[in-house]
């Protein structure tokens, strides 16, 4: 599913540079749901990004799904993700001034789907994420564990292959927190390759693996045995 | 164009704009405002130019008139002082000597005793040719004006204006085919004019040529003359080579400057239309500079709103939004805005030209008459909208393309 090899990335901050990853390799496979840990610096959001084609690595390969990756115009890296990923931020991310079923809508809007198409689609993820009820209410109006669940229909609404989410649950308390990994495992139990980068523990071991970062290299990728959130809840 | 009859740009649009009405509406103030200006000067600019136009309308005002005085220097073995008179023979030699001559028309006049029955009145009575209303229009109410025939025939025909008509007829009486007399001779009045308030005096009597030659024993000699200048001559040039060919034929010193007395209409009305001609200049800078700054501010504000939204836009990218569908957007609400405002300035500026011609259009002496614009220039200056709209809102456009989606997901 996603093939990293030798990666390298680097910010010019003033005259130097700050040499963020230093070559990383990593294999994910279809169905697997990888935990990205590590303190801050460690370089796992700028993996994540560079996954999320959000950034553009200096050197090193990245195939995604058999594609490679690379010299990606803006029109062309808009294209693929919103084809092949979908995102779950920290902060929910949502538009403010539209209702839940517009934000679900908005990628299946930019791949060019009708209007009704759209509206049934979206609604059909929020059905999954159960908030049918609240479709019309805008983000100010929802709790946060609600927020992240239209995020994550968001995320889910345009099919994507891959699911990457950046500290999904750094905003919410421990109860809702474990809701939306419930939710979360729930997706990669039917199938949903997911990439999570998180800094706690306890959110880590939710996932099947968890690939340890420190200082731009991988120090450890191990398998783990899944905690399930729903006894924790 | 097909996003333009897309429901969804729409929604967008109306999202984005209702989400701050204030600062939309703020916004538009500027444009709007730009284009009242302008609608409301050109307007009145050609309400101006339209009451001009109304008074010398029935003018050919490409004219000069000349007529004899005496002369200052001698010259040629005569004294200073010799009086000078125009006659035929010198309209016959205009005709054929000058260049860009459209017509010259001879004139005589003199002021008589003209009664009917018992009512009476002393009126400039001048001997004319029908050329006449070709250089000064009269506007007839009843009857005619002198014809070729009256001409050659030397007939004792009258035209005469509404105010003697007024004097010498009893209210509603009917004027044509009764007779006047000018000079202890029986005249028909053949045609009655209206006055115009610039068309000379209004106790004018004209009756044809010939018979003034006459009937006050004239001979060739003329009291002066009117001469029209084809539109694409100088008509000071005219009058200078006119008054050339004049002292040549007098026996004038050529720089004898006081032998002829002139009038010059084209000069005067050359000056009036400079100065309606720069007027409307002046309109079209102020206006379309106000424009121009209005649309200016549109795009500082939506270079604002574009920044207070970089997130939103990082976040749309991230969902799969291209730079150039993030672009069109922003311009689309350039334009829209734009747009908006200018057809509100448009119908305000419009309510304003009503109300001009209400309060200030109506009546003879209005200042403003028709104060109106054009389609053609309401087409215009929604074409220049658009244009300096889209123009404009490519900058926040480019702003807000120009910043990486991981950056602009960054802020906070």
């Amino acid at each position: 599913m996603l093939k990293i090899s030798n990666l390298h990335k680097s910010y010019a901050i003033g005259d130097s540079s700050l040499h963020v990853l230093k070559g990383i390799d990593l294999n994910i496979d279809d169905g697997e749901m990888v935990a990205i840990m590590g303190s801050s610096g460690s370089g796992k959001s700028t993996l994540l990004n560079i996954i999320g084609m959000l950034d553009e690595a200096d050197s090193g390969e990245y195939i995604l799904d058999g594609l490679p990756i690379k010299n990606l115009t803006e029109k062309k890296a808009a294209v693929y993700r919103n084809k092949f990923l979908g995102f779950i931020f920290q902060s929910f991310n949502l538009i403010n001034y539209k209702n839940a079923l517009e934000n679900v809508a908005l990628p299946l809007y930019y791949q060019g789907l009708k209007r009704k198409e759209r509206q049934k689609q979206a609604m059909f993820h929020l059905e999954k994420v159960g908030l049918t009820d609240w479709a019309h209410h805008l983000p100010k109006e929802l709790s946060g564990g609600q927020n992240q669940r239209v995020a994550i229909a968001r995320a889910l609404a345009a099919n994507p292959k891959l699911l990457l989410a950046d500290e999904p649950t750094g905003a919410l308390d421990t109860g809702t927190s474990y809701e939306i990994m419930e939710f979360i495992q729930q997706l990669n139990d039917e199938g949903k390759t997911i990439l999570i980068v998180t800094h706690e523990e306890d959110i880590a071991n939710m996932c099947k693996r968890i690939v340890r970062l420190r200082d731009g290299v991988i120090m450890e990728d191990t398998f783990v045995n899944q905690v399930r959130a729903k006894q924790n809840v | 164009m097909k996003f333009l009859f897309d429901r969804d740009t729409w929604q967008e649009l109306y999202d984005s704009l209702s989400k701050n009405k204030l600062r939309s509406i703020l916004t538009m103030v500027g444009v709007w405002w730009g284009i009242l200006l302008l609608i409301g000067l050109l307007g009145s600019a050609r309400g101006i130019e339209n009451s001009f136009n109304r008074l010398f309308g029935d003018f050919a005002t490409n004219s000069v008139f000349i007529w004899g005085q005496s002369t200052s220097k001698p010259f040629k073995g005569f004294q200073e002082g010799k009086r000078v008179r125009l006659t035929l023979t010198d309209v016959k030699k205009i005709e054929e000597n000058i260049k860009g001559i459209e017509f010259v028309v001879p004139r005589n006049q003199k002021m008589n005793l003209v009664v009917r029955n018992l009512l009476s009145g002393t009126f400039n009575v001048a001997g004319d040719y029908p050329l006449l209303d070709k250089v000064e229009k009269k506007k007839l109410i009843h009857g005619r004006f002198l014809n070729q025939n009256d001409i050659n025939e030397n007939k004792k025909s009258v035209v005469i204006s509404e105010d003697i008509y007024k004097q010498l007829f009893e209210k509603d009486e009917e004027a044509i085919g009764e007779y006047i007399r000018i000079n202890n001779i029986n005249f028909q009045v053949i045609g009655i004019f209206e006055v115009n308030p610039f068309g000379g005096p209004s106790t004018d009597i004209h009756i044809p040529f010939t018979t003034f030659q006459q009937i006050y024993n004239q001979g060739e000699n003329i009291g002066w003359m009117m001469i029209t200048g084809k539109p694409e001559f100088d008509i000071k040039q005219i009058e200078l080579d006119t008054k050339l060919l004049l002292k040549n034929l007098h026996r004038i010193h050529p720089q004898d400057n006081r032998a002829f007395g002139s009038f010059n209409l084209g000069k005067m009305f050359g000056k009036m239309t400079g100065f309606l001609t720069g007027m409307q200049f002046l309109t079209w800078f102020v206006g379309i500079a106000t424009l121009i700054a209005g649309v200016f501010a549109i795009g500082n504000i939506l270079l604002i709103t574009v920044k207070e939204r970089t997130k939103e836009i990082g976040v749309r990218r991230a969902l799969g939004a291209t730079p150039f569908e993030i672009k069109r957007q922003i311009v689309v609400e350039a334009v829209f805005l734009t747009l908006v405002a200018g057809l509100f300035g448009i119908i305000s500026g419009g309510w304003i030209l009503i109300a001009m011609d209400k309060f200030l259009g109506q009546g003879d002496d209005a200042v403003f008459v028709n104060a109106s614009v054009s389609i053609s220039v309401v087409f215009i200056a929604l074409v220049i909208l658009v244009i300096l709209g889209t123009l404009i809102g490519l900058i926040p456009a480019t702003k807000a393309t120009s910043v990486k989606p991981i950056e602009a997901l960054r802020e906070e």
